[in-house]
């Protein structure tokens, strides 16, 4: 450098009186809804404590777990096989894809759960002559909760697959292309990792949804966190204490799976110039900003 | 298979044409380029430069007109007197020995400079990894990038970028490497190290084709020199010739915009 070390700017941040005013009014928001929550006593905190670690509470927790990744696995997947087929020149793979992509976005997903349930009405055996098994058999709550939750994902990660293929410059497709890549490859190795920087922030949204849409298969009767919770309370009804343990464990996988989501996002965001931190929050109560470097 | 005259030309183009649905992009295109020759291609834009070379590399299919790239006809096979459609894979085995560099650069951002260099040598050739990586960071030696080998493309100027596409494309061993506009998008203080390194493998007796507006290098570095627009190549010769005595009125008024 040749010129001298300038003195960094001293300057007196603009005042936000606004921000001061609200975060006072929430404080005390804050305080009143805490003080209720500690001395009614209907929400009866020791017997949330005691169902927290109960078996048949643990047990619905590790099936929600169980559900909710089979589910994502069948879901992106399915989704990347959908979006593949979906940007396919051939109007019959694409348009094959559509139809997949608008049926299963386009029904609610408790009435596909219910479908998938009743599936054996439709056709009570599945197969050919004697290599044909039981519907019931085969399809138990548990793969009717898989197939119901798997393949309505697949529909919704299709769309969030394609639009992080798209968004690849054409130019990567061109120049591995160029190198004699085959397209397999390409798709492999230049364009699903780049896209994976679009696709990721969704799907990480996704799986922490998919966590809590795996109640909704409370319906056909499949033995995760809620129908533990709703069993629990038929009997003794203790209702709200059990809706809160429950709560606090999709909270918690909840918060968890963030904290995930966000680290991954740093990984593959690797490479790549521009992503904008965000302001934390310090900066953006106090209004101090970093220095661009 | 088509006669064996003297000397194969790397390229040979027979009223090659193209066309986007109703737009006729090249109109007949003939154009003999031999090995070791280095031609430049010059045309105001839209005049199809790009897309001849794209044809070159089967990154197109040619509508009308042949196109032959060292004896072999460039998106068919010849049984008899009918034409088959090549298959992608054999698409895929022909590009490996042409090189192309884009005006843009298109290096791979998720990957290293030597990530990009190996890549295609290690996943198109089956290479061993640790072979190619030798083989990668001698390109970025003779490049002038060794030092850069685990920087990522968004941590290198412009002329950098470009020196490690030009390597990428070497790791191939290409036969025949075509360069479309490779310094266009460049600061005019990067382009010197771009041509320095193209200069290099014209040297060394690389087949190229190169479009470029680079009159400087055209003159000194060129074999030939094509005049192309509205589809159709105007005017050919030697650089120098056609530089300082073009033919045709059209040649005169584009090189009088761009000298
Ligand atoms: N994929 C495409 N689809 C339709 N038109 C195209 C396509 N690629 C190029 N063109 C058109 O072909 C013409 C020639 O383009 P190009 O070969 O890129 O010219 P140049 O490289 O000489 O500037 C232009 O008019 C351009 O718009
Ligand atoms: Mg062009």
């Amino acid at each position: 450098m040749t010129t001298e070390q300038q003195d960094p700017i001293k300057a007196v941040p603009v005042r936000r009186p606004g921000r001061w005013i609200g975060g006072v009014v929430i404080a005390l928001i804050a305080i009143g809804v805490i003080y209720s929550i500690v001395t009614n006593r209907n929400f009866e905190w020791p017997t949330v404590w005691r169902y927290l670690f109960d078996f048949r509470i643990l047990t619905g927790l590790r099936n929600t777990l169980v559900l909710t990744v089979l589910s994502m696995v069948i879901g992106v997947v399915g989704g990347i096989i959908l979006a593949i087929m979906r940007l396919s020149r051939s109007p019959l793979v694409s348009g094959a894809a559509a139809v997949y992509i608008w049926f299963f976005r386009g029904t609610p997903l408790i009435t596909q759960l219910i479908f998938w349930n009743f599936f054996s009405l439709l056709y009570p055996r599945i197969g050919w002559g004697t290599f044909s098994v039981d519907t019931n058999t085969l399809i138990a709550p548990f793969v009717a909760a898989l197939l119901g939750l798997g393949l309505n994902e697949a529909a919704y990660m299709a769309e969030i697959v394609r639009g992080g293929i798209s968004s690849v410059d054409e130019g990567q497709r061109e120049a591995a292309s160029a190198l004699g890549m085959r397209q397999g490859k390409t798709l492999r190795r230049i364009v699903l990792p780049q896209a994976m920087r679009v696709i990721l922030p969704p799907t990480g949204n996704e799986t922490i949804a998919m966590l809590k849409t795996t109640s909704l298969v409370v319906v056909i009767g499949y033995f995760e966190l809620m129908t533990a919770a709703q069993q629990i309370y038929a009997d003794n009804l203790k209702q709200i204490p059990l809706l809160i343990a429950a709560a606090i464990w999709y909270l918690l996988l909840t918060s968890i799976l963030s904290i995930f989501q966000s680290r991954i996002e740093k990984r593959y965001s690797r490479g790549v110039s521009g992503i904008a931190t965000q302001p934390g929050f310090a900066e953006r109560m106090f209004s101090f900003r970093k220095a661009a470097r | 298979m088509s006669e064996q005259p003297t000397q194969e030309p790397m390229v040979r183009a027979e009223g090659v044409c193209k066309h986007y649905g109703r737009l006729e992009v090249l109109k007949g295109i003939d154009l003999e380029v031999a090995p070791r020759e280095v031609m430049c291609v010059i045309g105001p834009s839209g005049s199809g430069k790009s897309t001849f070379l794209r044809c070159i590399n089967h990154l197109e299919k040619v509508n009308a007109g042949k196109l032959w790239v060292d004896g072999e006809l460039v998106g068919y096979r010849q049984h008899g007197d009918k034409l088959h459609e090549l298959r992608e894979h054999e698409v895929a085995e022909k590009r490996r020995e042409i090189g192309m560099v884009f005006q843009r650069f298109n290096l791979f951002p998720h990957m290293t400079a030597l990530g990009n260099v190996i890549e295609a040598p290690v996943q198109v050739k089956g290479i061993p990894k640790a072979e190619a990586k030798q083989q990668g960071e001698d390109l970025l030696t003779r490049v002038g990038l060794a030092d850069k080998a685990d920087a990522y493309p968004n941590q290198l100027s412009g002329g950098q970028q470009q020196r490690v596409a030009i390597a990428r494309a070497l790791a191939m061993k290409p036969k025949l490497m075509l360069f479309d506009e490779p310094t266009s998008a460049l600061d005019p203080e990067l382009v010197g190290e771009v041509l320095a390194v193209m200069r290099g493998l014209a040297e060394d007796g690389m087949t190229m084709v190169l479009v470029t507006h680079e009159m400087g290098f055209a003159r000194e570095v060129g074999d030939s020199l094509v005049f192309m627009d509205g589809g159709v190549v105007v005017e050919k010769g030697k650089p120098r010739d056609v530089i300082s005595n073009p033919q045709h009125e059209r040649t005169q008024s584009f090189l009088a915009k761009v000298l």
